[in-house]
């Protein structure tokens, strides 16, 4: 299986959607079903080939991996960086996913051509973003993706769309000045001394050359453009207007991939560059984050806009990856990668679906919609599944991510994780009581009769629903790719920092399962030899305790 | 060996993912038997498990059967695995048991229901999650099986959605279930903190390592999550209320199995509950406060549904009361004979609602027992086996209990003791309003004119033709299910008549003692008394249940009298719902306003709309650059950065 290992896969998953967006300016407007097809054809090769990087990806390697680098602009030591760990993996996969959905999902009711143009843009420029270990090179993707989510709000939104593209634009570009400033003295005090002038983040990285308050004003000139982005708490207001006003596919890919540009560059670039004024400002973050999860579960509680309520939602989940990536365990972290790409599979599904009851009724009111579920059984049971994915339940993947993050800050930073604990409560009750307003109850009025999914839409949803239930139920093959990374990250800000990782997230516990497989090999072996000693039984748990130093067993 | 131990929960999944590829292909009654068959093969697994266990040493009778690695970050790693001892297996027992008997029993209960395939669907789906929750090997697994048995409930209670009251019924069970969730979750956590693993041998075989306020702490963490899920003070609310559920959801998820979920887990973490005295003690008063609690509501009420759900309540607080006292054996033997008896209750109360055309309002009961004999036969079985009186099933069990109560405090003995005068009160009264006196069935209103008021849970299946009185109960008579409906009864009388003989307390024939000895150990607590001091406090118990009996017939048949003590603070369960609905809903609904339309929408965005005109007014000079299109200002911000990136690279190259 796979490709060569000359073959630039990374270049060409950010080059093929740009050719296809021109190939696709090109065409008439009088074809649109030749526009339609080239665009998802693009989307889909995309896609296609991000599965492909996954299962080329080889997992229990923590660093870069599929690297391609070519100088660019040397006398500034820029340079076109492209690779892939275990961070940005699967972030990579998500936007491979999701952008055929969402160009084939959701009915474009204008100006087909200029929408998948942009859509496309906005694909490479997501994509590139998170393959990008040039620092100048993530900063252009970064960017480039405000101008088609701004076209596409603006375009094919709601009532309210310009103000909220506007909103979205000001918003984020406000964020973008604080970074770019922080960027260019970061490069510039890197490059003291002999140093060559690099925005190459693993040779930043390395150097470390910032320190003390220098640190943390760079740190957080680059969390402000992050945290808009995110958005936590209290700079989130752009987002409810941009998601409510924006088209089904903008919500899709402005939920599902957007928004972890933010949290995506906390952990690579906030973590990695500033692994000091991280710890030392974890505090203030993670209580951002807290604030953020209940604050969003309570304002998203009393929206009379299903599409709003979906929106806040948001704003509550991002605040348990933030909680997460502060957390500085290997559980928080890695949970905090896993629920990214959960949330932009049960987010794009909600507002997927949403869209559809939107096709129908024409009104996201909720106070409008009642006993949808009685017409409409099919796309009621596939709200239900989204809904409990989104609400954390096991066996469904939203949990998974959640149960890391928290089980990975209270090991850490115990009272935030319980204060966090309890937005899983508020979550269920939001969720189910729009639940209950909208689908359930006797239909009346315009609610009556309404047709059940359709074939367009039953297989945009398949593979999300798929997704969403493989990733609860077997993990497995996802965490073995971030757990490495993410471990190499952990050691990162271990050996620049005085923070040590407390043990039982680092490696004690695999010892302990370890000795109990001995035991119970050891008992086994008894049993067949016909001796029963069960008091040994202690000695050997004890033991397994006390191999916590040793390091990990299995790898 | 035990390799059937897989069948246990792979049989009813397999029967659900059979039953959701099918959809409405299925039919009635196909997804009835395909759903039936699966949970009953599951039975027959279960028990072949347990014959292969019996063939065992007492201490070899734990075995992990690994499944696969389900999470895996760092130090963190749970490997999912079935955990087959004497206790997960006596559960799966009893769960597959009845839950075959209420999947038989529902195919004529919900015959002709418009959703009947996916009925099945939720059912079968259910007994998966119990099934996982019992024999989960590790607390995440236990947890993945309690909230699946939670969304299972909530999918089942709302299962009639068209009605609103059923709607909120199974939002409210879901939302106050999560309340003890978080308890739970807390304490997976301050477990994995303290011993870097989650599943049971590793944290069960080292509790020596806890300090006491940990293990306190963990206890009643744990039992925050018991409090929820088995519904006790102070988060019994949503059961009540779950009767909106059909029938069948009631005696399979909230009567027999679901609902001591709580029980299971304390039982399953005794070693640590072991190892704190306080944990202990609340435990036993949260549970005999409870027990009295509901059974003073189940006093006062009419419904006939309704009586039975705050009996559960007041039953699973002597479980808990046992559990507190360490009683665990005492514990699980009350919730096998409980589980026995009291979905026996609810079929029987099903049967009755069925033959009556959805009336549950036992004030418009009365007579049946000639009407519908079988019914009538068995649910008394069940009145007596829940009532205390020897020698039906129940009576061995609470008499275990309160022998257990008594040596931890006389107290909590004597609320024991009152509860079960109560008990016996309230079903006596329950059995005398529907199965005695006048047929008060033939002038009653129609259930479907009778479903808008009062708050009781109407088991009105046909909610579409309800309020048209399709279904009136004037006119054909009350009448006896089919035999998929009788046969169940039969089954679960006899269980609940010899329930006992599973562990009399006489010699050596307290089977289930021996059997469940080695699972708790020392946390088990032995009562060393005389066997005059047993029977004595045998013999209070049984008086008392007596004393409730000749009470209620005194009043009911002798006095011919319908209404009796039911003070509407007793209807109303002491008015705990209101007390939560202004001290947690109304405050927590104005918080919530506050955040979105003050917070959110004044002083975030007050804050940057009057930025933004504050740039704008300041820059008044600059009119002629703000051409209000954001493409400029795009523009304007990548030259600005161009030369800004220029002036430092020019700067830092120097």
């Amino acid at each position: 299986m796979g490709v060569g290992s000359d073959f630039p896969i990374l270049s060409t998953i950010v080059a093929v959607p740009v050719l296809a967006a021109v190939v696709v300016a090109l065409l008439p407007r009088s074809r649109p079903d030749l526009i339609r097809n080239v665009g998802l054809a693009a989307s889909l090769a995309v896609g296609v080939l991000t599965v492909v990087l996954a299962i080329d990806f080889e997992a229990g390697v923590p660093g870069y991996q599929f690297v391609s680098e070519h100088r660019w602009i040397e006398d500034f030591g820029i340079s076109w960086i492209l690779g892939v760990d275990g961070i940005s993996l699967f972030l990579v996969v998500l936007s491979g996913v999701l952008f055929p959905i969402a160009l084939y999902g959701p009915k474009v009711h204008k100006d087909l051509k200029s929408y998948v143009a942009w859509m496309l843009v906005l694909e490479a420029g997501c994509i590139g973003s998170f393959l990008s270990l040039d620092l100048f090179l993530f900063f252009l993707f970064f960017e480039i993706t405000l101008v088609p989510m701004y076209f596409i709000i603006g375009g094919w939104g709601y009532e309210n769309r310009v103000y909220a593209s506007v909103k979205f634009f000001l918003y984020t570009l406000f964020g973008s000045a604080f970074m770019l400033v922080g960027m260019l003295a970061l490069v510039y005090l890197s490059a003291k001394g002999r140093a060559p002038v690099t925005f190459d983040i693993r040779e930043l990285a390395d150097r470390g050359a910032v320190a003390g308050n220098t640190a943390r004003w760079i740190f957080l000139a680059f969390v402000a453009a992050f945290a808009v982005k995110v958005p936590l708490f209290p700079v989130h207001t752009w987002l409810p207007d941009a998601h409510t006003e924006a088209p089904t596919a903008g919500s899709v890919i402005l939920a599902g991939v957007l928004l972890k540009l933010g949290t995506y560059g906390i952990v690579r670039f906030g973590l990695t560059l500033f692994p000091q004024a991280a710890v030392d400002l974890a505090p203030l973050l993670l209580t951002l984050a807290v604030i953020g999860i209940i604050y969003g579960a309570l304002v998203a509680t009393v929206q009379k806009d299903l599409k709003r309520l979906v929106a806040y939602s948001s704003v509550a989940h991002l605040g348990f990856i933030v909680l997460g990536t502060f957390a500085f365990t290997n559980q928080g972290l890695s949970g905090s990668v896993l629920q990214m790409v959960n949330h932009g599979l049960s987010t794009g599904a909600l507002f997927l679906l949403v869209g559809m009851i939107y096709e129908r009724r024409h009104t996201r009111q909720i106070a409008e919609l009642n006993g949808l579920q009685k017409s409409m059984p099919l796309l009621a049971a596939v709200f239900t599944v989204v809904m409990l994915s989104s609400i954390g339940l096991p066996g469904l993947n939203g949990f998974v991510g959640e149960f890391l993050i928290l089980i990975g800050t209270f090991v850490t930073h115990r009272w935030w994780a319980v204060v966090a604990t309890v937005g899983v409560i508020l979550a269920a009750l939001y969720l189910l009581w729009a639940y209950q307003r909208v689908f359930h109850g006797t239909p009346t009025g315009d609610n009556v009769g309404l047709p059940d999914m359709t074939r367009r839409e039953k297989t945009v949803m398949a593979p999300l629903v798929v997704l969403i239930v493989f990733l609860g139920v077997y993990p497995k093959p996802v965490l073995d790719r971030i757990d490495p990374s993410v471990d190499r990250l952990i050691d990162h800000v271990e050996s620049r920092t005085d923070y040590r990782q407390p043990p039982v997230a680092a490696d004690l516990g695999r010892n302990v399962r370890a000795a109990e497989r001995g035991i119970a090999a050891q008992r086994a072996a008894r049993e067949a030899e016909g001796h029963q000693d069960a008091g040994e039984d202690h000695g050997g748990a004890g033991e397994g305790g006390g191999e916590g130093e040793h390091g990990r067993v299995d790898e | 060996m035990l390799d059937v131990a897989y069948l246990i929960p792979a049989l009813p999944l397999a029967g659900f993912v059979v039953l959701v590829c099918l959809g409405r292909r299925a039919g009635d009654p196909g997804a009835g038997w395909v759903a039936t068959s699966a949970i009953g093969l599951a039975f027959l697994s279960s028990f072949i498990a347990y014959v292969q266990l019996l063939g065992k040493d007492g201490e070899a009778r734990a075995v992990v059967k690994p499944i696969f690695t389900w999470i895996r970050a760092g130090g963190f790693e749970v490997e999912a695995g079935l955990l087959v001892d004497q206790l997960s297996l006596t559960m799966a027992l009893f769960v597959t048991g009845v839950g075959t008997l209420i999947h038989l029993y529902s195919i004529g209960y919900m015959k002709g229901d418009e959703r009947f395939p996916r009925f099945f669907v939720y059912l079968n789906l259910f007994a998966f999650s119990m099934l996982v929750l019992v024999l989960g090997d590790s607390f995440l697994l236990t947890f993945l099986g309690w909230e699946g048995v939670g969304a299972c409930s909530y999918l089942l209670v709302s299962f009639w959605f068209e009605r609103n009251s059923a709607a909120s019924a199974g939002k409210k069970a879901f939302v106050v279930n999560r309340v003890g969730d978080f308890g739970f979750m807390l304490a997976m956590f301050l477990v994995f903190a303290t011993f870097g693993t989650l599943d049971y041998q590793g944290v069960l075989s080292r509790v020596d390592v806890l300090t006491a306020t940990t293990a306190t702490a963990i206890a009643l963490l744990l039992f925050v999550g018991a409090c929820g899920k088995s519904a006790q003070l102070p988060l019994f609310v949503w059961l009540p209320d779950a009767m909106e559920g059909p029938t069948p959801v009631s005696a399979l998820i909230h009567a027999a199995t679901m609902v001591t979920a709580g029980v299971y887990l304390m039982a399953r973490v005794s070693p640590i509950l072991a190892l704190s005295e306080e944990a202990l003690t609340v435990i036993a008063v949260v549970g005999a406060l409870t027990a009295f609690f509901a059974a003073t509501v189940a006093c006062a009420q009419n419904d006939i549904k309704r009586v039975l759900a705050y009996s559960t309540v007041s039953q699973l607080g002597y479980m808990f009361l046992a559990v507190g006292s360490g009683a665990y054996v005492a514990a699980v033997f009350h919730m096998v004979t409980h589980a026995f008896f009291k979905a026996l209750l609810f079929l029987g109360a099903g049967s009755v609602i069925h033959g009556l055309h959805d009336q549950q309002d036992m004030k418009h009961m009365g007579a049946l027992r000639r009407l519908m004999p079988v019914t009538a036969v068995t649910f008394i079985i069940g009145w007596l086996a829940i009532a205390g009186v020897p020698p039906f099933a129940g009576f061995w069990s609470k008499d275990d209990i309160l022998l257990a109560a008594y040596d931890k405090s006389p107290l909590l003995w004597g609320v024991g003791v009152v509860t079960a005068l109560l008990t016996a009160y309230y079903m006596s009264r329950q059995v005398f309003l529907v199965f005695y006196g006048g047929e008060r069935w033939r002038k009653a209103p129609t259930a479907g004119a009778h479903a808008g008021g009062g708050g009781a849970a109407h088991d009105a299946k046909h909610a579409d033709d309800a309020g048209t009185g399709g279904h009136g109960a004037h006119g054909d008579a009350p009448h006896e299910g089919p035999w998929v409906m009788t046969l169940p009864l039969v089954v679960l009388a006899s269980l609940a008549a010899l329930g006992g003989l599973l562990n009399l307390p006489f010699g050596e024939s307290a089977r289930l003692e021996h059997w469940l000895e080695p699972v708790f150990g020392e946390a088990l607590r032995h009562v060393e008394a005389s066997s005059a001091h047993k029977q004595a406090l045998a013999a209070a118990a049984g008086g008392a249940a007596l004393v409730g009996i000749a009470i209620a017939y005194g009043i009911f048949i002798r006095g011919r009298r319908t209404t009796a003590f039911e003070p509407p603070v007793l209807q109303r369960a002491w008015g705990i719902d209101a007390l939560y609905s202004a001290l947690i809903e109304k405050p927590g609904h104005a918080l919530s306003t506050f955040a979105a339309r003050v917070v959110d929408a004044r002083v975030i965005d007050g804050a940057v709309n009057g930025v933004a005109s504050l740039v704008r007014a300041g820059g008044g000079q600059l009119r002629k650059v703000q051409t209000g299109y954001v493409r400029n200002y795009a523009l304007g911000v990548a030259f600005g950065a161009t030369v800004l990136l220029g002036l430092v690279v020019m700067r830092a190259g120097a």
